[in-house]
């Protein structure tokens, strides 16, 4: 018993078993309903199989974010009513103002440039002998954490006084083509851009495999159509391809965006917000974990529920309307 | 929810759709020219590849060295060690990092197997099973992606705080908090799978004299062993790589703290020692790294699916 409380291991064997005596038991329920009378029986199958899931979510998931929404126009320690004044603080206060504006960029720029970079390298590889192989090298990055991607690109950005040999790639490049070294990560407001190329280098991959499989899905009479009537590649791009694939560009698009509103880890491992590099989702972590304000904390992550729900049901609408073409 | 396009289609994520003779790409490439168009291709390629490969030569380079110069001067004077390795996985216990290494196996496995469980449940009762109210709960369920991360953190955090469960079972929080996390996209796709099974093959089962327990473990999980891999892979990966939950329900302690909470303290106080910090984060993507190469087909569709996680 000591082996199991005691250790790691232990208490991951555990918590296995655990669990496994717990999926067996309500196994074991529901095949004691099925031997039994029809009368009830749904009821208990419902209970044995959904129920499980649909209590975690209520005690979890739903009940937490009602609270999280109440706290939100609550003091710093949830005893008095404050009404709208946590979100008058998080949009009115000047270090607000910086990471809504850094906020904006990221949830543009990175759809976009992500999304871009996709495209064209899709439609570079498409049916080319190494195309597999090419794939997975720009999809690579996404098994890589955003931690591990911010360590990655700080190296790759690395900066050391002009006396010095520069250790960082993108520096030892701008030296050896006699620039001046930069500091990338320091200087605002283009350090928020360096920040954004480093989640634009990990959501290619994933632009790039689903635009991959809509440009493969174009009919090739069209294709072929416009050829005959002499379509360039620049007018081919634009009025062939883009067109036929509108519904999954809207679909990566906005979910990049719904990923990029939430990312906090790439600020918080490259510059840990400073150098006016803040964005919402790091605000909402530092207000309430590090200044430990439950109000603003609350205030600023209902702020990010709601910016994105629109982009949802956006993307919804339009996978939806996409299935139906299909 | 980009979560529809692999689970219209779980079994054609379109890696290799059949395509037209000459598609839409190949139109644009062939006028760019062929030559250009693959310069091109190589120089992203090699753009996207860089910089990992740096910190993996990085990682094996000594500490002076790594000072001193950029990596790619190994390649002229090659001078490689182990020694960082030694130190993040065994040196002095401020260096130490097998121990949260440690932390993120014992986190992942259950904060995968609890959710993928339940999610497989869940999505019989929402496809097999008939009973009322049933598609307006599996919209609720549904529409429960919305919710980030961050609009449940404080609240959830609280209940553990107030019990004194998470004395005895420090890693408890964590495994209930990514199970939940997962449960509505879990129970969205596999449920989407379920339902394309055809009912035919279940009520088959059922002339046979099989009940719900029989149909689900005999019929059901064997279809399902694909959605299953997929899913089971993309939410092993989003624990492991996963840094919010790591850090707010660790509370900065080391028992607990997984790779990414240590990795990224360690970027923060200790932002200039790139022997560590490349040889820890090393360590830290290897586990994804070698799940790609081995299983990139289900990977690819896992991470597709689980896109919209958040």
């Amino acid at each position: 018993m000591g082996f199991l409380l005691y250790s790691k291991n232990g208490q991951l064997a555990l918590a296995v078993l655990a669990f496994a005596a717990v999926v067996g038991l309500l196994l074991l329920v529901a095949r004691l309903a099925d031997r039994g009378s029809q009368r009830g029986r749904t009821g208990v199958m419902v209970a044995v199989f959904g129920g499980p899931a649909l209590l975690l979510l209520a005690v979890g998931l739903v009940y937490p974010a009602l609270r999280t929404m109440w706290m939100s126009v609550m003091d710093g320690n949830s005893t008095s009513f404050v009404g709208w004044s946590n979100y008058a603080q998080v949009l009115t206060d000047p270090a607000g103002a910086v990471s809504l504006r850094n906020t904006l960029l990221w949830v543009v720029l990175t759809p976009l440039l992500a999304t871009g970079m996709g495209l064209v390298y899709a439609i570079l590889v498409d049916r080319s002998r190494f195309e597999a192989v090419a794939k997975s090298l720009l999809f690579l990055p996404r098994a890589i954490s955003f931690v591990g991607a911010g360590i990655i690109w700080r190296f790759v950005y690395d900066y050391k006084g002009a006396a010095q040999q520069q250790t960082g790639l993108l520096n030892a490049t701008i030296v050896a083509l006699g620039g001046q070294p930069q500091r990338f990560l320091q200087d605002a407001p283009l350090n928020t851009l360096f920040l954004i190329v480093v989640l634009v280098w990990l959501e290619s991959g994933f632009a790039m495999v689903v635009l991959s499989a809509a440009i493969k899905a174009v009919p090739a009479e069209i294709v072929e159509a416009a050829r005959l009537d002499g379509a360039n590649a620049w007018q081919m791009f634009w009025r062939v391809t883009v067109p036929s694939i509108r519904a999954s560009l809207v679909v990566v698009l906005t979910t990049i965006s719904i990923a990029t509103l939430k990312i906090f880890d790439i600020t918080r491992t490259m510059t840990g917000a400073k150098f006016d590099t803040q964005v919402l989702a790091n605000q909402m972590y530092d207000w309430s974990f590090v200044f430990g304000d439950n109000g603003i904390g609350s205030a600023t992550a209902v702020i990010i529920f709601v910016l994105v729900i629109p982009l949802v049901i956006y993307n919804v609408r339009q996978m939806a309307a996409g299935k139906a073409v299909r | 929810m980009s979560a529809t396009i692999t689970t219209a289609a779980p079994r054609a994520v379109p890696t290799r759709a059949p395509a037209p003779r000459r598609s839409a790409a190949a139109g644009v490439r062939r006028l760019v020219g062929n030559r250009i168009g693959s310069a091109v291709a190589i120089v992203i390629a090699v753009m996207w590849t860089l910089p990992t490969l740096g910190l993996f030569v990085s990682s094996l380079r000594p500490e002076a060295d790594i000072r001193s110069s950029g990596w790619w001067h190994a390649f002229a004077h090659p001078a490689f060690t182990l020694d960082n390795y030694q130190r993040v996985l065994g040196g002095s216990p401020s260096d130490n990092m097998a121990v949260y290494f440690q932390n993120s196996v014992v986190i992942a496995i259950p904060a995968t197997l609890i959710p993928l469980t339940l999610a497989i449940m869940a999505s019989y009762a929402f496809s097999v099973l008939q009973w009322k109210g049933r598609d307006a709960v599996f919209v609720g369920v549904f529409a429960l992606q919305v919710v980030p991360l961050q609009m449940a953190l404080i609240p959830l955090l609280r209940i553990f705080s107030g019990s004194g469960v998470a004395a005895t079972f420090p890693f408890l929080p964590l495994w209930v908090a990514h199970s939940v996390f997962a449960l509505p996209l879990a129970v969205f796709l596999l449920h989407n799978f379920m339902a394309e099974v055809p009912r035919e093959l279940v009520e088959a089962a059922q002339i046979d004299g099989a009940g719900h327990v029989q149909v689900f473990l005999r019929v059901m999980l064997p279809l399902m062993r694909p959605a299953i891999a997929s899913f089971a892979i993309f939410q092993f990966l989003w624990v492991w790589n996963d840094l919010l939950v790591g850090l707010t329900f660790s509370g900065g302690s080391k028992t607990v703290q997984p790779l990414t909470a240590a990795l990224a303290a360690l970027a923060g106080d200790r932002g200039q020692e790139w022997h560590l910090l490349t040889a820890g984060a090393f360590v830290s993507i290897v586990v994804p790294l070698i799940v790609f190469f081995a299983l990139q087909r289900y990977f690819v569709r896992g991470l597709m699916a689980g896109s919209v996680k958040g």
